[in-house]
């Protein structure tokens, strides 16, 4: 699932023959202690994600977020009181440290509250919608999400996910997981079956009901109270098993390994400034012709070379 | 590895907590499941492999290949090094291990040659300038634009094992000096080589001196970490019995009813294993099994940091500006380029100045000499001129002299066919004759014609007296 597994390649010139023979060990080392040793640095550093929300107000992302985290990470507006959408788009960013079982997660989660995208209901991908996700999906990883599934018949969902995942496919907007970062054939087939339900219809609720006298969260209608995390009524366990229990890991990786270094470049290429070996000459400024952002097709062909073939 | 620091956030204590305004601890409802995260970071680790670089730093034949071999488990090398070495080389050596899932890089790096020249002054200095030229491979890699520091091969140094002789005294100088100069750089563990040459109790007080030799001479050894508490127990007490007294062999023999690593003597059998025969297990565990992550960290965080610190320094950048205000990288960049471009100014006016200069003086001196070529032109015209003169008036004599000689040529055959001329000399003639004197004629005559009337007789004695020339 790491996109960016070290191939062996010693950089140094002086350090080690270019060779590795792989040696055999006649017994028990103990190094594989390394791994406990990991998890025990781990636990006491403690884990950070950054997470943001987007999407116009009313969409239940509040909620959601509180569903994720089973936390109220802030009060979820009621719907049609949340006062007039500000004019200008504002990120208002909250902190949360959380622990389970001793592992510390400081969540950052960042909402985005007059922002005009939506992906609602019965429409389709708008061009300002387009245009949005284009830019993001090279900044950073992008999960789209179907919200306010309850209004939808399975049958309609299919095809609203369809019909999304089509508009997707045609303007070239790589979501998270992207495809040029599956590692192997097992990462392809796990990371497969993902791209195939995004975007994930999901339902957010953050009250517990009874339920065949079991306590659930859900959300109480007229018509029946819909299991948050019944596979059967929306799609949030994926959501959360993706975001939390399988991909959180890989999710940071990405973030640091190449959109970092990617902002990284144009950055000091912009600073017309490029520090270059023990004597560190300034050259002359780039050329002003830098593209607006190299886009996930310079990774990509990066990631490629690690990995064995082409998806 | 390196990347896992990088974004590894800082402890989230709950100090941090209160101080940060905006950051709540959370109690969840339910199990979200994060606790999986160490997991996730494992198994990431484990795609990528490990990487684990240890310096051998010992006298030849002191037991650095065969306790390595003996740590690993494996046989790496098997030819031994001389002893002639002229100088202190840094070999490397790379290899795969795996145990389980686990795929680990190993360098070994041995110094051959060292501690074997008679003049050992030099020796240490190899070493240290090995491990500063992987910190700058490193921070090379990390300054680049297009960096891949994920694909990294790390190859900075991050444990040094120190061999020390088993004399059972003190430390030698040499030791002493190389210690010194590299506990600032890499993570040092002092070992006792060969230790089933010293006796138990020998040992113990060998140890306790080395170990007060390093302090009082400020050698910062490496120490097993104490902070987190499942460890810090054993690293603790581990900390109070360095240096390790180790004994390696790859050679089994029968104890009992197994076959264990040993070393055979005539008076018994050193067993590596055992613990009341040495300390090698407590390496083993301590190096590989309890300590390797934090021995990786502490090269990156500590020893790097370091030489990065000193090294940028060097190249000119600072945190703080001149008045000790705090300056982004991009200002010290800025203000660099705008000093290069001022100096490259200048050194481009220079040049041209001095450009200007040199074709001014190349100038006048092409100057200087046409206008000698011209002064001697003229002086030549000039002399030229004066000797045309001198040759006309030569000429025009010597035609003067033609004239006047065929004047006198013509009138002396005037005379020749006139031998009886009018009486009277001429003065002229006489002058003429006077001027010639390669030339005298005497003419006597008598003029026997009735002169009866003149005077004849007087003119008979008078030609007689002059002589005529024609």
């Amino acid at each position: 699932m790491d996109p960016l597994r070290r191939s062996p390649s010693p950089c140094s010139p002086q350090a080690s023959s270019p060779e590795s023979p792989p040696c055999e060990m006649l017994g028990y080392v103990g190094i594989e202690a390394v791994l406990d040793q990991l998890k025990i640095k781990a636990m006491k550093m403690g884990f950070e994600f950054n997470i943001m929300v987007v999407g116009q107000s009313g969409l239940g992302k509040s909620t959601m977020v509180n569903t994720l985290f089973k936390s109220k990470m802030w009060k979820s507006t009621p719907p049609g009181l949340g006062g007039p959408t500000p004019q200008t788009l504002q990120l208002h960013s909250v902190t949360h440290v959380i622990e389970e079982n001793g592992v510390k997660l400081k969540l950052t989660v960042t909402d985005t509250p007059g922002f005009g995208d939506q992906i609602n209901n019965d429409k389709c991908l708008r061009p300002l919608d387009i245009e949005f996700l284009q830019r993001l999906c090279r900044t950073v990883n992008v999960v789209p999400v179907i919200a306010r599934a309850d209004s939808l018949t399975i049958e309609e969902r299919e095809a609203f996910r369809r019909r999304i995942q089509h508009n997707l496919k045609t303007h070239s907007i790589e979501v998270y997981p992207q495809k040029c970062f599956d590692e192997d054939v097992n990462d392809r087939i796990l990371n497969s079956r993902i791209r195939d339900r995004i975007p994930f219809a999901v339902v957010g609720a953050d009250r517990e009901h009874m339920v065949n006298g079991r306590c659930v969260l859900g959300r109480k209608t007229k018509w029946g109270i819909i299991e948050v995390e019944n596979m059967a009524h929306c799609e949030f366990p994926l959501l959360r098993d993706l975001l939390i229990r399988s991909h959180l890991q890989d999710l940071k990786d990405i973030t640091h390994n190449v959109h970092y270094e990617n902002y990284r470049v144009i950055r000091l290429n912009q600073s017309h400034v490029l520090p270059r070996g023990p004597g560190w000459v300034n050259l002359a400024p780039a050329p002003p012709c830098q593209p607006s952002s190299p886009g996930l097709t310079k990774v990509c062909r990066w990631a490629q070379d690690n990995s064995d073939e082409d998806s | 590895m390196a990347t896992n620091t990088a974004y590894m956030s800082s402890p989230v204590s709950d100090n941090e907590q209160k101080k940060k305004g905006n950051t709540r601890s959370l109690t969840m409802s339910g199990h979200v499941g994060f606790e999986s995260l160490p997991d996730q970071l494992v198994n990431r680790s484990i795609q990528q492999g490990f990487c684990f670089n240890i310096l051998c730093v010992g006298e030849s034949g002191i037991g650095k290949s065969t306790l390595i071999d003996t740590l690993f488990n494996t046989n790496f090398e098997d030819h031994e090094s001389s002893h002639f070495y002229p100088h202190v080389r840094l070999k490397a050596q790379t290899y795969d291990l795996q145990e389980s899932d686990v795929r680990l890089k190993l360098t070994i790096v041995n110094t051959v040659g060292f501690g074997d020249q008679i003049n050992k002054e030099e020796s240490y200095q190899p070493i240290v300038d090995y491990i500063d030229a992987q910190f700058e491979a490193y921070l090379q890699e990390e300054l680049k634009i297009q960096r891949s520091l994920f694909n990294y091969h790390d190859s900075r140094i991050h444990v040094c094992l120190y061999f020390i002789s088993p004399t059972g005294h003190s430390l030698k100088t040499l030791d002493l000096l190389t210690m010194k100069s590299l506990d600032s750089k890499v993570n040092i563990i002092p070992v006792i080589a060969k230790a089933d040459a010293i006796s138990k109790t020998e040992l113990q007080k060998f140890k306790i001196k080395l170990m007060s030799e390093l302090v009082s001479n400020g050698v910062q050894i490496y120490q097993f970490p104490t902070d987190d508490e499942t460890i810090a127990k054993i690293n603790a007490s581990m900390n109070g019995q360095l240096p390790f007294a180790v004994v390696g062999s790859m050679d089994e023999v029968k104890v009992g009813n197994k076959m264990v690593k040993a070393r055979q003597y005539p008076w018994g059998v050193v067993q590596v294993e055992n613990e009341n025969h040495c300390d090698f297990v407590k390496l083993r565990e301590m190096l590989i099994c309890t300590n390797m992550e934090d021995l990786r960290d502490q090269t990156h965080t500590r020893h790097y940091e370091l030489y990065r610190r000193c090294r940028l320094e060097e190249m000119g950048f600072a945190d703080t500006g001149p008045e000790s205000k705090p300056r982004s990288l991009q200002e010290t960049y800025e203000a660099k380029r705008h000093e290069f471009y001022g100096e490259r100014q200048r050194k481009e006016e220079e040049m041209k100045q001095v450009f200007v200069q040199r074709v001014k003086e190349k100038e006048a001196v092409l100057k200087e000499a046409e206008r000698e070529l011209q002064a001697k032109f003229e002086h030549l015209k000039r002399v030229h001129q004066e000797e045309k003169m001198k040759l006309e008036e030569k000429r025009r004599l010597l035609e003067e002299e033609i004239i006047a000689f065929s004047k006198k040529k013509a009138t002396s055959e005037i005379y020749q066919n006139q031998p009886y001329a009018a009486p009277g000399g001429n003065p002229r003639r006489d002058k003429d004759r006077k001027k010639e004197p390669g030339y005298r004629f005497e003419f006597l005559c008598f003029d026997v014609r009735a002169r009866a009337a003149s005077g004849g007789q007087k003119d008979a004695e008078e030609r007689v007296e002059h002589g005529r020339p024609l």
